[in-house]
C-alpha cells in the first residue's frame, strides 16, 4: 500500500526515463539526501544532540570510511558485477589515485583539490586500461591473475620509486592540506560533507551509467561474451571502458581515502588485504547494485567496529580480560564465514534483501 | 643460483599441486589452498608442542585435513553446486579467511619452529667436488615431491578412484550419468589436496617457521597454474621450476638495474605475458567458446 506504483502514468518520454521512476524512490531519495547533507550536520551543531554522541568520532571514525569504501566498492562493482571482469587489484588503483593526487598538489602550484582529484582518478583510470589489456585475451581467473599482477606491481612501484613519494621513507606519504574553492576543510563535519556531496555526485552518474548503452553492452559481456560480441558489442571497448571507469572511480576513492580520511598513507597500506575487503563488500552487498556497493560498503566497515565494541563490552560486563587477537581472529572466521553464507543464500546480497522487502511493501499491510 | 632458483621451484609446485588436484576434479579454483597449507602446518606443530610425538601430531592433522575436506564439501561445494566457476572462487577466498580465522584462534598466531629433522645446510661432498651449494634438505624435499608426483599419476592412472576423479574432471553430467557419486568424488580430492597441503606445510614450515606467512605461498602459486595450465599436473612441476628459476635470475640480473625486490611481482608479469601468447597455458586443455 506505501508502495504502490498504480495510478502514477507516464505521459512524456522524459517521464518514462527518470532515474527513479517510481513516485515513492523520489521521495525516499530526497528524503535521504536532505537529511545527510543538511540534517546530519545540525544535528552535530545542536549542542543537545552533540553532547550525547561523539560527532567526531562518528565523522571521521565512521562515516567517512564508509563513504569512501563505497565509491570504491561502486568502482569493483562496475568492473566484476557490471561487466563481469573479476578483479583482484582495487587497492592497487586506489593507491595509484592517492599518490596522483598527493604529486599534482605537490609539483603543480596552485593546483585546485578537485582538479587534482579528478586528475588523480585519470591516471587510475591510465593504469587501469595497461592492466586491463590482457582482458581482451583472458578471462575469469587468469584475469584474475592479471590484476593480482597490478595489485603487486604498483605497490611495488611506490615503494622503489622514491619520485612518487617524494622521497620519503618507505613511500609514506602526508596528504597536502584540503581547500576546495577557496574553504579550508578541516573539521570532520566539513570533510564529511565534501566526500558525501563527491560520492553522491559520482553515484548518481554510476547509476545513470549502467542503464544506458554502455551500461547494457557491459551486461551483455558479462553475461556471455562471446555472444556479445557475435552481436556487435566492440570487445575492447566495452571491456576498456569497464576498466577505466571503474579504476576512475578507485582512483578517486583512494585519493579521497588519502586525503579526507587517514591523511598520511604509505604503498602498503594498500595491500591485497584491502581488495578482498572491497570484493567482499560487493559480495555481501550485491553484485552488479549501485545500492549494494553503499550497504556491503556500510556492513563491512561497521562489522569490526560492532564486534570491539561487543568485545568491550563483555570484557566490562564479566570483568576479565578476552585473550589477545581472538577479536580480530573472531572477524576473520565471521567474514569468510558471511561471504559463503551470502554466495549460498543470497548471491544478490542484501540489496535483493531491500528489492524483496519493496515487493512486499507494495501490499502491505493488506494481504492482497 | 640456476640451482637454487629450481628447487625453491620444487616448493612452489608442490603448492600448485594442490590447486590442479581440486581443480581438476571439480573445477574449482580453491583460493583456500594457501590457508589450507598453514592450517596443516599450524595443526602438526601444534600437537608436537602439546607433547605428541612427530608421527602421530602427522596423523592427527592429516585427520583435521580430512575434517576439513567433508565440513567443505557439505557446507560450501554441495550447495554451490552448478553455479558460475567465479562464485565458487569467491566462495573459496571467504572459506581462506574461515581457516585462518580458525586456525589462529586454535593455536594462537606466534611463529612456530618446526624441525623435521633434517640438516639445512649444504651438503660438503658436493660444494668440494662441483661447487654447487645444494643443501640436504633441498634434496630431501625435492624427493618428496617427486615421489609424490609419482603417486598421484598413480592414483589418477591406476585406481578405481582416481579413474572417477578422471571421469568427473572430463565431464560432471556423463560422470553422474555413469553412476559416479560426485559428492564422494569431491571429498576425496580435497582429503588428497589436503594431504598436500600438509606435506607442503612441513617442507615449507621447516623450511621458513610456521607463520602467517604461509598463506601468501597461495599467491605464488597462481603464476605457476598459468604458466603450467590448470588442469596438468605435469604443467605444475614444470610451472614451478620456471617460475622458481626465473624470479631468482630476473633477481639477480635485472633487480639491480630497477632497484630490487621484484621477485614479488615478477613472476605474475611472466605470466601474463606468457598469457598473451599461450592463453591455456604450456600443459592446459584449449578451450573452445560456444555461443
Amino acid at each position: 500500500m506505501l508502495y504502490r506504483e498504480a495510478g502514477q502514468f507516464k505521459t512524456t518520454y522524459a517521464a518514462d526515463q527518470q532515474l527513479f521512476p517510481i513516485r515513492q524512490d523520489r521521495i525516499g531519495i530526497a528524503i535521504l539526501l536532505a537529511v545527510v547533507f543538511v540534517g546530519v550536520p545540525l544535528a552535530a551543531e545542536t549542542p543537545a544532540i552533540a553532547g550525547a554522541i561523539d560527532f567526531n568520532y562518528w565523522f571521521s571514525g565512521v562515516l567517512v570510511p564508509f563513504l569512501i569504501f563505497s565509491l570504491a566498492a561502486l568502482g569493483l562493482n562496475i568492473l566484476t558485477g557490471y561487466a563481469g571482469q573479476l578483479s583482484l587489484g582495487t587497492a592497487a588503483f586506489m593507491a595509484v589515485g592517492a599518490f596522483a593526487a598527493y604529486n599534482f598538489e605537490l609539483r603543480v602550484p596552485g593546483m585546485p583539490t578537485l582538479a587534482s582529484f579528478i586528475l588523480a582518478g585519470v591516471v587510475a583510470a591510465l593504469i587501469g586500461i595497461v592492466f586491463g589489456l590482457p582482458s581482451l585475451r583472458i578471462k575469469g581467473f587468469y584475469l584474475a591473475v592479471a590484476t593480482l599482477a597490478a595489485q603487486f606491481f604498483v605497490v611495488w612501484a611506490l615503494t622503489k620509486f622514491g619520485w612518487l613519494s617524494n622521497y620519503s621513507s618507505s613511500g609514506v606519504i602526508t596528504a597536502q592540506k584540503l581547500v576546495v574553492f577557496g574553504y579550508a576543510v578541516d573539521t570532520p563535519v566539513k570533510r564529511y560533507l565534501l566526500v558525501l556531496a563527491i560520492v553522491s555526485v559520482m553515484a548518481l552518474a554510476a547509476k545513470n551509467m549502467v542503464r544506458s548503452s554502455i551500461g547494457r553492452a557491459w551486461m551483455a559481456v558479462r553475461d556471455m561474451d562471446v555472444a556479445a560480441e557475435v552481436v556487435g558489442i566492440p570487445m575492447m571497448k566495452t571491456k576498456l571502458l569497464a576498466f577505466a571507469i571503474s579504476s576512475f572511480y578507485c582512483g578517486v576513492a583512494g585519493a579521497l581515502y588519502a586525503f579526507a580520511y587517514l591523511g598520511t598513507v604509505e604503498p602498503a597500506g594498500f595491500e591485497l588485504d584491502l581488495s578482498f575487503r572491497i570484493l567482499f563488500m560487493i559480495i555481501v552487498g550485491g553484485v552488479g547494485s549501485i545500492l549494494g556497493s553503499f550497504l556491503g560498503a556500510a556492513f563491512i566497515v561497521l562489522l569490526p567496529i560492532f564486534m570491539d565494541l561487543s568485545a568491550a563490552s563483555i570484557e566490562r560486563s564479566f570483568g576479565f580480560a578476552l585473550p589477545a587477537g581472538l577479536v580480530s581472529n573472531l572477524t576473520l572466521i565471521l567474514f569468510g564465514a558471511l561471504i559463503i553464507f551470502f554466495l549460498v543464500v543470497e548471491p544478490l546480497g542484501l540489496a535483493r534483501l531491500w528489492q524483496i522487502a519493496k515487493e512486499k511493501l507494495r501490499l502491505w499491510p493488506f494481504p492482497h | 643460483m640456476l640451482i637454487g632458483g629450481l628447487l625453491a621451484g620444487v616448493m612452489y609446485s608442490l603448492v600448485a599441486l594442490g590447486f590442479v588436484l581440486i581443480y581438476k576434479a571439480s573445477g574449482v579454483f580453491n583460493f583456500a589452498q594457501g590457508a589450507m597449507v598453514f592450517f596443516a602446518a599450524l595443526t602438526t606443530v601444534g600437537f608436537i608442542s602439546m607433547g605428541a610425538p612427530f608421527w602421530l601430531a602427522v596423523a592427527l592433522a592429516l585427520l583435521a585435513m580430512v575434517a576439513l575436506a567433508f565440513f567443505t564439501e557439505r557446507v560450501v561445494l554441495r550447495p554451490l553446486v552448478n553455479q558460475p566457476q567465479i562464485t565458487l572462487f569467491m566462495a573459496t577466498i571467504g572459506l581462506a579467511f574461515f581457516i585462518e580465522g580458525i586456525a589462529q584462534l586454535t593455536w594462537g598466531a606466534q611463529v612456530h619452529a618446526l624441525d623435521l629433522g633434517i640438516a639445512d645446510e649444504p651438503i660438503e661432498w658436493l660444494m668440494r667436488n662441483t661447487g654447487m651449494n645444494i643443501s640436504k634438505f633441498d634434496l630431501v624435499a625435492s624427493g618428496i615431491a617427486a615421489a609424490l608426483v609419482a603417486v598421484l599419476a598413480v592414483f589418477f592412472n591406476k585406481t578405481r578412484t582416481g579413474r572417477a576423479l578422471r571421469a568427473v574432471a572430463d565431464d560432471h553430467q556423463a560422470a553422474l550419468a555413469v553412476g559416479i557419486s560426485l559428492q564422494r568424488i569431491w571429498v576425496i580430492v580435497w582429503i588428497v589436496a589436503g594431504f598436500v597441503a600438509l606435506v607442503t606445510g612441513l617442507l615449507w614450515g621447516a623450511r621458513n617457521g610456521v607463520q602467517f606467512a604461509l598463506t601468501f605461498l597461495a599467491l605464488k602459486a597462481l603464476p605457476v597454474l598459468i604458466l603450467g595450465g590448470f588442469e596438468s599436473i605435469a604443467g605444475a612441476v614444470v610451472g614451478g621450476l620456471i617460475v622458481g628459476a626465473s624470479e631468482k635470475l630476473a633477481e639477480v640480473y635485472i633487480g639491480p638495474h630497477v632497484g630490487g625486490g621484484i621477485e614479488s611481482w615478477f613472476p605474475y608479469v611472466l605470466a601474463l605475458a606468457f598469457l598473451l601468447v599461450r592463453p591455456e597455458g604450456l600443459f592446459g586443455e584449449r578451450r573452445i567458446d560456444r555461443v
